[in-house]
This record gives C-alpha cells, structure tokens and sequence, in this order.
C-alpha cells in the first residue's frame, strides 16, 4: 500500500514517522543537481583547456577522468559529507534516510548512486520513476538495493516556547475581580482557540495574522472590558497574550515559573 | 490539562537541548566517542525524550513540539539502535590486501556463474564465427575489427613510428572510464534478478569468442595472444568480478532458500558488493594503463613473446592475490569463531 509517511516503531514503544519525498519534488532535487554537475563539468572543460595548452594530451586525459569522476561522484561525496542531501536535496529540503531509522552508511550511499545507472534507463529516470511510483515507499531501484528513502527534512527548531512562558508585566492582572470574571465568562475551547493562535503565529501570513488577532481581541474585550489604562497602548496581539496569561496561569504559578 | 503541558516543556526543554547538542556533536564528527558515563547519559536522554514525545502525542494540539521531538528521537534512534559496524578508519593497504580478495573469496560461488556464461557466450560467438563467418558484422564490438585479421596484421607490423603518438594519456583515460561505465551497468543490471547482468556477460563473451576464433582461423594466434593478453587478463576478470557483484545483488533480490527479509538480505551484501566494485575499478584502471601504453604495439616494436610473458605474470600475480592474499588473517578470524 502506498504510503506517505516512513513510521517507525522503536523498541520502546516510541513510534515517530518522517514524510516521505514524492517522485515530483525528487525530480526537481535531482534537476537542480543536475544543473550544478554541469556548472561543475564546465569549469572544468575551461581549467582543463587551458592546462592543455601547457600539458597537451595528459590534460585532455585527466579531463576525462575528472568528468567521470563527478559525473558518479558527485551524489557519493555530498549525500556522505552532508548525511543524505546533496545541493538539490538540501534546497527542497529532503534527505536520503536509512529505510529502518538506522545511521546512514557509506556502502548505502554508493550502492543507492551506483544503481543509478540502472535508474536512469532507458531516458530520464525512467525505470526510476516507474519503480518509486510503484514502491509503497517511493523508492527507486537504488533505494531499494539500499535500503534507503528520501524523506522530507523540513527545519525544526525548538519550539517558542517563550510565547507561552512570557514572564513579562501584564496590565490585566492589576484588576483581578476583572481577571475572576474573565475566567468565568470563557469557556475552555475559547481559551484553547487563543493559546493556538499565539503557538501557531508564524505559521500564518502577515496580513491574515493581523486580522485574526484583531478578531480574537475584539471577542474577549466584548467578554470583560477592562478599564482604558490596563488596555491602552496595547496591540491585538498583545491583549491576547495578557488574556491568555491570565486565563492559564494563576499569580502562584507564574511565581513558579519565573523562579 | 493545558498548564500540565506547560509545565511539562518548562521541565524537559533542558534535557531536549541537553541531548539535540549531543546529536549535533555526533553528526558533525563520524569519529566521535564517548566514554562510558557519556553514553549512560545520552541513552537516558534518549529515553526521556523518547517518554515525552509519547506523552506529547496525546496532545493534539501541540504539533511544533511534537515534529521537534520526533526529529530529536529519530536522530538519537539511529545512533542507538545501529548495530552494524559503525564506519572505522580507512586503511587502504589493508582494504586492497585483505579485505577485496576476502570478499572475492567468499562469494566464490557468484564469481563462477559470471565465468560460467562468459564462457558459455565464448562458445557460441567462436562456434557463429566457425560456423559462418559471414555473421561477423553482426558479432564483432566493433568496426575496426570486420577486416581480415591477417591483413590488419601485416598493417599493424608494417606501421612505422608511435601510432598512439600524443594520445597515449587520452586513449587510457577513454578506456578507463568506458569499461569501469561497463562494470557498474553489469554490477547494477544485477537488480534485474540478474537477468541485464547475464546479458552483458553473455554479450562480452560473444564477442570476445568471435574475434578470438577469428583470429585463430586467419593463423594470428600470436598476434591475438600477444594483442589482448596484456590488458585482458586484467579486464576481463575485472568484468567477470563485476558480474559476481551483480549476481550477488540478484541473489540477494530473489532470496532463493533464505528465510531472511529483502532489507535484511540486502543490508548483508551491501558493503561486500561496494567493495568488489571499488577493486574492479582498480583494475581497470590498471587494465587501461596497459592497454594504452603496450597493447596497441606489436612486433617489431615490442616482440609477441614479451607482450604475452607480460600477460602471463599478471594473470599469475592476480590469481595468487585473489586466491591468497589476506588467508592468514581469515584462519586467524575462522579460529576465533
């Protein structure tokens, strides 16, 4: 069954899955990298021209070989150097991945580019296209040999965790029977609309974000409206911050926390 | 439910950093160790992270947390759970003196099957060309070599000066790289359950049979010998191990009799085949070498005998490597088992 994501299930009973590539975004991987293998073989053709005119033959030789040599090359030095991507992986951000979650090693890497040669038969990719369309995992037939996946590498970073744990001054609590009848008035799903938009606020375009702050804002105020000094002066996004603040942390815990 | 959530990233967010740092050490230096207490430490990092990322799947409203912690525990994954050799420092004497004729020799069994329909193709290219010899057209590699062999002959021996003059270099480098483009096509055509391999072999067989029969009617034994001995005995064993390479791939594709998996299966012969395509490119290197610079001269240049002595202490030097080199430290390795 065809699948887009590689699960693995590890002997403690963890289970985490990677997205796999599909053969499109691979193709245009692989495009890219083309386009580099034969800026690399130009300047080489130029280098080698002009140490012919000092070395004759031995340079047109060692052009020959150094041709080769990239042309195969190319994919073993930087999926080994870079740990699965070359130039073309890294800018769609995919990665070359061992099939059971295992360190990638060097022979996986030969093996899956020397069955390139089989991959690109008879035009194109083509065998390759057929069997990663075939392959329940997306794999071409030196994915297979290898026991290797491309999967998608998308950056991660930890988590702003600093939106939630702000710390900092907030206006509404120097009103708390206001605060009181705020946690009162909403209901749990609000709250929980609230904290997700702050977790998820670079997840949305510039213009979107200003109009759902501006919406969610406009919903609390009309729950409880705070006197014009606790709010003056204060953004949309802002006042959802200080709302959801005070809605998920008591003055105790934010001591703790702070500590 | 939520404040749990809270509290429980402003408790684990040290350890997450604690053991990303780590990975990030280990993955930036394939030869980085650890000492004991470090590794204690890592693998309880690993199983923390491992428990929050199992409790974090519970919440589903928290997805950056949860795509930051599958990629901590999948990188820590990997470095715990390898079990392969992790990847020692490279010697290349003791790869080339022990380690390529050891993978040779134990994967003997593929190696006689390349040699079997090489020679099967021999056969039946020598017996077409006996048979009828106007099916050369269609049975010889190439052009240059439809005329009379013993009219090519006299040419060759006629020729005066270096006819490789100037393109010795180029001519090598050409050949060296064609036939290593040979041996990997005959080594990947192996995912074919075999059958692209068998039909290199049985085609290189087919034409080397032709010409060889060739030749021998025409009487141009010794030029043949003399021709093809230097680099052939190199090359075409290079091929031969290329094929064996192939079919070990095929072999490990069908699982004929082994009840292990397809990756397991595959995973065992991955590096032995990695190895015996290296070695063959050495050879070819080396066959490409010769080619160039002694094969293409005959008599008066270089005498027949010569070229065919040449011929004969490289196939008796590569013969004592594959069969001998590295045996004593393979007993020693047998013992300890």
């Amino acid at each position: 069954m065809k699948t887009s994501t590689l699960v693995i299930r590890t002997p403690e009973g963890i289970v985490f899955a990677q997205s796999l590539a599909g053969p499109v975004t691979r193709f245009l991987a692989w495009f890219i990298d083309l386009l580099v293998i034969l800026v690399i073989l130009i300047v080489l053709e130029i280098s080698f021209s002009l140490l012919g005119i000092v070395a004759g033959g031995f340079a047109i030789a060692l052009g020959i070989v150094g041709w080769f040599v990239i042309w195969v090359g190319y994919g073993i030095f930087f999926e080994w150097s870079w740990r699965g991507q070359t130039i073309g992986k890294k800018l769609f951000r995919l990665r070359v991945v061992d099939v059971e979650g295992m360190r990638l090693q060097f022979n996986q890497i030969v093996v899956r580019n020397l069955l390139r040669f089989v991959d690109t038969l008879p035009l194109f990719y083509f065998a390759g296209g057929v069997a990663c369309w075939l392959s329940p995992r997306c794999q071409r037939l030196g994915d297979l040999a290898a026991n290797t996946v491309v999967v998608r590498s998308p950056r991660v970073f930890e988590p702003d965790l600093d939106q939630l744990l702000a710390g900092k001054f907030n206006s509404l609590r120097q009103f708390p029977h206001l605060v009181a009848r705020l946690r009162q008035n909403a209901s749990p799903v609000e709250a929980g609309i609230a904290l997700q938009t702050l977790l998820r606020r670079d997840e949305f375009e510039p213009v979107a974000r200003v109009e759902i702050f501006n919406d969610l804002a406009a919903h609390f105020r009309a729950k409880v409206e705070f006197p014009p000094e606790a709010t003056d002066g204060l953004a949309d996004e802002q006042y959802l911050r200080n709302v959801v603040d005070v809605l998920y942390r008591t003055r105790g815990e934010r001591e703790t926390l702070k500590r | 439910m939520i404040v749990d959530l809270q509290r429980f990233i402003a408790n684990e967010r040290s350890y997450w950093a604690e053991l990303e740092k780590q990975l990030d050490h280990l993955e930036s230096d394939p030869e980085a160790k650890m000492s004991l207490q470090q590794l204690q430490r890592f693998h309880q990092l690993y199983e923390r992270t491992a428990a929050g990322l199992a409790r974090i799947n519970t919440f589903s409203s928290e997805p950056e947390t949860k795509r930051y912690l599958e990629n901590l525990v999948s990188r820590a994954y990997g470095e715990i759970h390898e079990t392969r050799d992790r990847q020692r420092k490279f010697y290349p004497l003791e790869w080339v003196l022990q380690t390529l004729p050891q993978t040779f020799r134990r994967h003997i069994g593929a190696f006689y099957l390349a040699v079997a329909i090489t020679v099967a193709g021999c056969l039946f290219g020598g017996g077409a060309i006996a048979l009828d010899p106007d099916s050369k057209p269609v049975l010889m590699p190439f052009s240059a070599l439809m005329q009379d062999p013993a009219k090519r002959v006299a040419e060759e021996e006629k020729a005066q000066g270096d006819p490789l003059h100037g393109m010795k270099s180029t001519f090598s480098a050409q050949l060296m790289t064609n036939n290593i483009k040979v041996a990997i096509l005959t080594l990947a055509l192996g995912v074919s359950w075999g059958f692209g391999t068998i039909l290199i072999l049985f085609y290189n067989g087919i034409n080397l049979g032709a010409v060889a029969v060739d030749y021998i009617r025409a009487g141009e034994t010794k030029f043949l010998l003399g021709w093809l001995m230097p680099h052939g005995v190199i090359e075409i064993p290079a091929i031969l191990i290329a094929g064996q390479a192939g079919f070990m791939l095929a072999m490990a594709i069908i699982g004929r009799g082994n009840r292990l998996t397809l990756q397991t299966r595959m995973r065992a012969i991955a590096p032995d085949v990695v190895t015996l395509i290296f070695g063959v490119a050495l050879l070819l290197v080396w066959a490409g070498f010769v080619e160039a610079f002694l094969s293409q001269y005959h008599e008066p240049i270089i005498p027949y005998d010569v070229k065919i002595a040449f011929g004969c202490v490289e196939l008796t030097l590569l013969f004592l490597f594959l069969s001998k080199s590295g045996r004593r430290n393979e007993d020693r390795q047998e013992m300890g088992k």
